[in-house]
């Protein structure tokens, strides 16, 4: 195994960003992102690859969008205000099947907000976060290590599937310095050259990348075969980890800096004699609905623990099919929950809760 | 330690700069009536000094830091009361510079008055681990940027190689040469061995200067549980 080195969490996604083979970049400053941009405008220089300042974010989702139609693994990053902006561009990734990676280092909502870290762009990031039917896959990161993981398995799945990915971080995460390995997998290539726009040297019909479908027909075709390609990932590539679930009556269900209290929390609950386990969804699309529905029977009660107004609680039921009660334990605005909030929903679910 | 009214700490962006100024002024305090601490950091809007305020002004040192600074209002303004480190002569002060050649940027309004009394240290952080500065060449050219960037020449390295929870006795000594290479490009003496607490013993005879640390700017997530001020 590689040396480890010691880095904040922005920078190590903008390294392995650069190692998964990204050498276009485009962003705008934004706190608590703006490590990743200024770690790629220091980088990108001296490997050969472009790094951008955009005008506005929604400027540098389009340069992303067409990077990513001339076949380059592209990146933008930013948080929760500038994910509203470049919205716009990532349905138009959608619906042009491009793939491309786009960071979101979460800040405290609604609004301008905060800049103390939340996870209350849950809903935009699962359930579109642009206009028409599509899914990004959304990936969650709980460590810097993940981070670096993560960034290289995004780029990887939205080659493999034709799609833009998201990395939903939070301010925690992305300021929070950590050893990690930079010994990552090989870059998997993809033959994009079937659709990708490279010049047609006049030897091949022109490539077109084109959201824009007028035939009502036609469009719903589009819709369909992309809805099956999600069928498949939701079948395929949710991903999520398990922490002492082997005898748990209750069930905690975090992501990121949230999964990381709640393992604390878990310990001291033990050591009171309280079952508890967790899953955390790395996935949060697609989300780990199996692995829930599963333990829905073995448990009796679940606590959703999150740092929004209960977002994720709402899968967690519906993948649950509401069989048993889902709690919430929730600080927003850029409060974190503590230990002793969980412990206290902890105590509460250990209280109530149907029959085993 | 030095005999300097003025200690100054610059360095990479998170090499460990906030720190090591808290554990250094706290040091301080021992030999000297009046200690202050002054956060220049307009960079890094979530680690800093200000996190450590009411704990430093209850050990009697006098921190100096923007009003903005932890307020969560992301405005890089300068406190006006920083024009006391070098108007105060009867102050030793510690100044926590901003990462990188674009934190430096602010000391600049310092420097002719620091130069002029020449009674200072400037410091070079360094870290070994830190993936932009793996190596002698990489580390010299941020300090070439930082000096250029304040117009301060530094007078000194720390070697504050870690690796975050997972540093061991080895992850420091390993980092020697690497620190003896970046004094003899330099010209700068290693002044100090930066080590977190519970290895020191296994350093203390073997790197020049070393220095015992504690780790008081943490994550808030993780603050909660490992108070150290406590102890």
């Amino acid at each position: 195994m590689a040396e480890k080195v010691l880095m904040k969490g922005n920078e190590a996604l903008a390294e392995a960003a650069i190692m998964a083979g990204c050498r276009h970049y485009f962003g705008y400053p934004i706190t608590p992102q703006t490590e990743v941009a200024a770690y790629m405008a220091k980088r990108m220089p001296l490997i050969g690859g472009t790094f951008l300042q955009a005008e506005s974010e929604i400027a540098a989702i389009n340069m992303v969008y067409g990077a990513a139609a001339a076949g380059k693994r592209a990146m933008t990053s930013s948080s929760s205000p500038g994910i509203s902006l470049k919205s716009e561009g990532i349905s138009y990734l959608a619906g042009c099947d491009l793939p491309a990676l786009i960071v979101n280092v979460q800040r405290g909502g609604p609004g301008l907000g905060g800049i103390q870290p939340s996870q209350s762009d849950y809903f935009q990031a699962t359930k579109g976060g642009g206009h028409g039917d599509f899914h990004l896959i959304v990936l969650a990161p709980a460590s810097v290590q993940e981070m670096v993981n993560l960034t290289f398995k995004g780029f990887d799945l939205a080659d493999k599937y034709r799609m833009p990915a998201m990395l939903l971080s939070d301010g925690t995460m992305g300021q929070m310095m950590e050893p990690v390995s930079l010994d990552v997998d090989e870059i998997k290539q993809y033959d994009k050259s079937s659709w990708a726009c490279t010049g047609t040297k006049c030897e091949r019909e022109h490539h077109i990348i084109n959201s824009l479908i007028i035939d009502p027909d036609e469009l719903e075709k589009y819709n369909f075969e992309r809805f099956e390609r999600y069928a498949k990932i939701e079948a395929e590539e949710a991903m999520h980890d398990e922490y002492r679930m082997e005898d748990a009556e209750i069930c905690i269900v975090a992501y990121g800096v949230a999964a990381r209290v709640s393992q604390n929390a878990i310990d001291k609950a033990r050591e009171q004699g309280i079952k508890v386990g967790m899953i955390r969804p790395i996935t949060l699309w697609p989300f780990p609905k199996a692995a829930l529905n599963a333990a829905a029977d073995k448990v009796k009660t679940f606590i959703s623990v999150e740092l929004s107004m209960g977002q994720m609680i709402e899968d967690i039921e519906l993948a649950t099919r509401c069989k048993k009660p889902v709690l919430l334990c929730n600080r927003v605005g850029g409060m974190i929950p503590t230990t002793e909030d969980i412990l206290n929903s902890i105590a509460k679910a250990n209280s109530v809760g149907g029959d085993k | 330690m030095t005999d300097k009214r003025i200690t100054v700490f610059a360095g990479h962006y998170g090499s460990g700069k906030t720190n090591i100024a808290v554990n250094y002024a706290l040091k301080l305090k021992e030999k000297y009536e009046r200690v202050d601490i002054a956060d220049l950091d307009i960079v890094n809007p979530y680690f800093r000094t200000k996190d450590s305020e009411k704990q430093l002004e209850e050990r009697g040192i006098h921190l100096i830091s923007s009003e903005y600074a932890n307020s969560n209002v992301d405005v890089p303004a300068m406190p006006a009361e920083a024009y006391a480190i070098t108007d105060d002569l009867s102050v030793r002060a510690v100044i926590d510079v901003g990462g990188d050649d674009r934190g430096a940027l602010a000391l600049g309004r310092y420097v002719p008055s620091i130069k002029e009394q020449n009674d200072y240290e400037m410091l070079f952080v360094i870290n070994k681990y830190r993936p932009l500065t793996p190596d002698c060449a990489s580390t010299v050219e941020v300090m070439h940027e930082i000096e250029t960037a304040c117009g301060l020449k530094f007078t000194g390295i720390v070697n504050n190689s870690n690796l975050g929870d997972e540093t061991t006795a080895e992850c420091v000594l390993s980092s020697l040469a690497y620190a003896d290479e970046v004094s003899k490009a330099s010209g700068l003496p290693v002044r100090m061995t930066t080590v977190k607490e519970d290895i020191y013993g296994e350093i203390k005879d073997k790197a020049v200067n070393c220095f015992p640390i504690r780790l008081y700017i943490k994550q808030s997530w993780a603050k909660q549980e490992e108070d150290l001020w406590q102890k």
